[in-house]
């Protein structure tokens, strides 16, 4: 196991805790429910999408420091961002996590969720950092039906 | 008390695992409700058996295959005396606990069940004492009632008076709750199920390995648990079963083994127990299970008691001091919690917790430990869940204890 200051950083602790993204949006166009029901952690995620750009997007939810910060930091990354480009995102976030793109260079559009990074060598808490991007994705997902 | 420890650590040199190192520390396993280790006798029947005595029991006329046949039904009469069940044939093997519940779930609720009937759960059961009969209740259009807790985890006394009724086919209880760890006056459930003629199923997973069970003395129809919680491999687990029930119920699964006589369109069924055990069993797994059973009443519940007891009293005081840990079924009126602790640290996940608890190589469970309707009825989405058993040391206690005071901070809370 890595040592932990690389894994709850001051970043990853304050945003599992920042109220800023945790709401709900007044006319979400799309809502998802997310879930690992191994653990019980459990988000929604709302998104307001108009004109192939998500204009607007929040989530509620319980779960452990590590899924809710992973869910904050990818709000802020996709609020006003083309669909296509929160697609490349989330796709960008799985490979990191997956451990198959390791070179900072490449990641340097995750912001900072780059501070994720570390839960690559972590394969207890893999799906606690995973579970809002795969839950944008199916979002996102709803759109093409 | 330093005569005990001393010999409580000689223990630990039973068990292969507890040797090893975790995140190059010595572990601390304090997830023993989840699954025990096994001592190496156990795992010395096990390669005993596949080294020694390999063959398909029940079938060959030859000398193997009739060792094979031995050791597992030596197993049966081992569990048999074990449980204090009447008779060897009243011990059915099975896959686990779950498998086992499953089994009275398909073969009795849903051959006995009829529609507008009443299934009585408490709100205390693990998933595998509650689900199967979910199924059963919307497969036979029965209804599915909850006995609920008193406020110090107990059972409500009102509910299991009012709650079974002459409507009522099946009670399913829990002998100890998994996430609260406190002893459920079975023996009040069962009587109060038959007076109004219901049959009583009893999950046994975490009780039969830390208290004497008696299923005569509880009086229970059914009675299931697995090995895996009781030093035994993976893979073995028991129904007990009344005969009387047993025999008039239709078997679970089909196949070979479990027949009498065979023709294109028809079957007749084996006696009892063969009758429930399709296919080739788990003859390594039993012999294991035996070889448990041999190591825990060599060593005798009174003192796995007197183990459990004493480390809940040692940690309990302690933890109390905290101001930001929460317990739960800490505070039974009555003189009956086993070695379960449950518990949260104030503003931080239980997966935090027992991540940051795994660095410093204490392993304990987080999670909503399989009964997510007891965690609603809490109130916590996720605990923490401490659980001793016979190896554990004050030691150990002492080690998960330094480790949850370092959680707050690890958060950046404190």
């Amino acid at each position: 196991m890595p040592d932990l200051s690389g894994i709850y950083t001051e970043l990853i602790a304050e945003e599992s805790r920042n109220p800023e993204n945790r709401h709900h949006l007044d006319h979400p166009t799309r809502t998802e429910r997310g879930h690992n029901p191994s653990c019980g952690d459990e988000i929604t995620l709302e998104l307001q999408v108009a004109g192939g750009v998500i204009q607007d997007a929040s989530f509620t939810g319980a779960g452990c420091a590590i899924s809710q910060a992973s869910t904050s930091l990818m709000i802020n990354l996709i609020k006003g961002q083309p669909v296509e480009k929160a697609r490349h995102l989330a796709d960008l976030f799985l490979r990191m996590i997956k451990g198959e793109i390791t070179d900072d260079s490449q990641l340097e559009e995750l912001e900072d969720a780059m501070a994720l990074k570390s839960i690559a060598h972590m394969p207890a808490r893999v799906k606690c950092a995973v579970l809002s991007w795969h839950t944008l994705e199916t979002a996102l997902d709803q759109g093409k039906a | 008390m330093e005569n005990k420890e001393r010999s409580r650590r000689d223990l630990r040199h039973d068990f292969p695992l507890l040797q090893r190192t975790m995140n190059n520390k010595p572990l601390v396993y304090l997830d023993n409700g989840a699954t025990t280790q096994k001592p190496e006798s156990v795992v010395r029947a096990i390669c005993g058996y596949y080294g020694g005595c390999n063959a398909n029991p029940h079938r060959g006329a030859y000398e193997l295959s009739i060792q094979a046949t031995d050791i597992y039904e030596n197993a049966r009469a081992k569990v048999q005396h074990f449980i204090h069940a009447p008779k060897a044939n009243e011990i059915i093997f099975t896959k686990n606990a779950t498998e086992a519940l499953n089994l009275v779930a398909y073969s009795y609720g849903l051959a006995f069940v009829q529609p507008g009937d009443e299934i009585v759960l408490t709100i205390a059961e693990h998933h595998s004492n509650l689900v199967p009969w979910q199924m059963v209740a919307k497969a036979k259009g029965a209804v599915l009632k909850y006995i609920y807790l008193e406020k110090d985890g107990n059972l409500s006394e009102e509910d299991i008076e009012t709650k079974i009724t002459e409507k009522t086919k099946i009670v399913a209880v829990t002998h100890v709750s998994n996430v609260l760890g406190l002893v459920n006056d079975v023996r009040k459930v069962v009587d109060k199920a038959h007076r109004v003629g219901a049959v009583c199923v009893v999950d046994g997973s975490q009780s039969v390995a830390h208290l004497a069970v008696d299923v005569q003395q509880l009086d229970c129809d059914f009675f299931a648990f697995s090995g895996h919680k009781l030093l035994s491999p993976m893979g073995i687990g028991v129904l007990y079963g009344r005969e009387a029930l047993l025999d008039k119920m239709p078997p679970f699964l089909m196949g070979g083994d479990m027949i009498e006589y065979v023709t294109e369109q028809d079957t007749t069924y084996a006696e009892l127990p063969a009758k429930f055990e399709a296919g080739t069993q788990n003859v390594g797994g039993a012999a294991g299970l035996a070889a448990a059973i041999d190591y825990l009443e060599d060593f005798t519940f009174a003192r796995v008691e007197a183990v459990e007891r004493d480390l809940v009293a040692y940690a309990l005081p302690q933890l109390r001091e905290l101001p930001y840990i929460e317990l739960y079924g800490c505070d039974s009126t009555r003189d009956n919690k086993t070695g379960i602790i449950t518990f949260n640290v104030k503003d931080v996940h239980p997966h935090d917790v027992s991540t940051i608890l795994d660095a410093q190589g204490v392993a304990i469970r987080a999670g909503h430990h399989c009964a997510q309707p007891l965690m609603r009825y809490l109130g916590q989405n996720a605990t923490c869940r401490a659980s001793f058993y016979l190896y554990n040391t004050r030691e150990d206690v002492d080690r998960w204890i330094a480790a949850l005071k370092t959680v707050r901070g690890v958060m950046r809370l404190d």
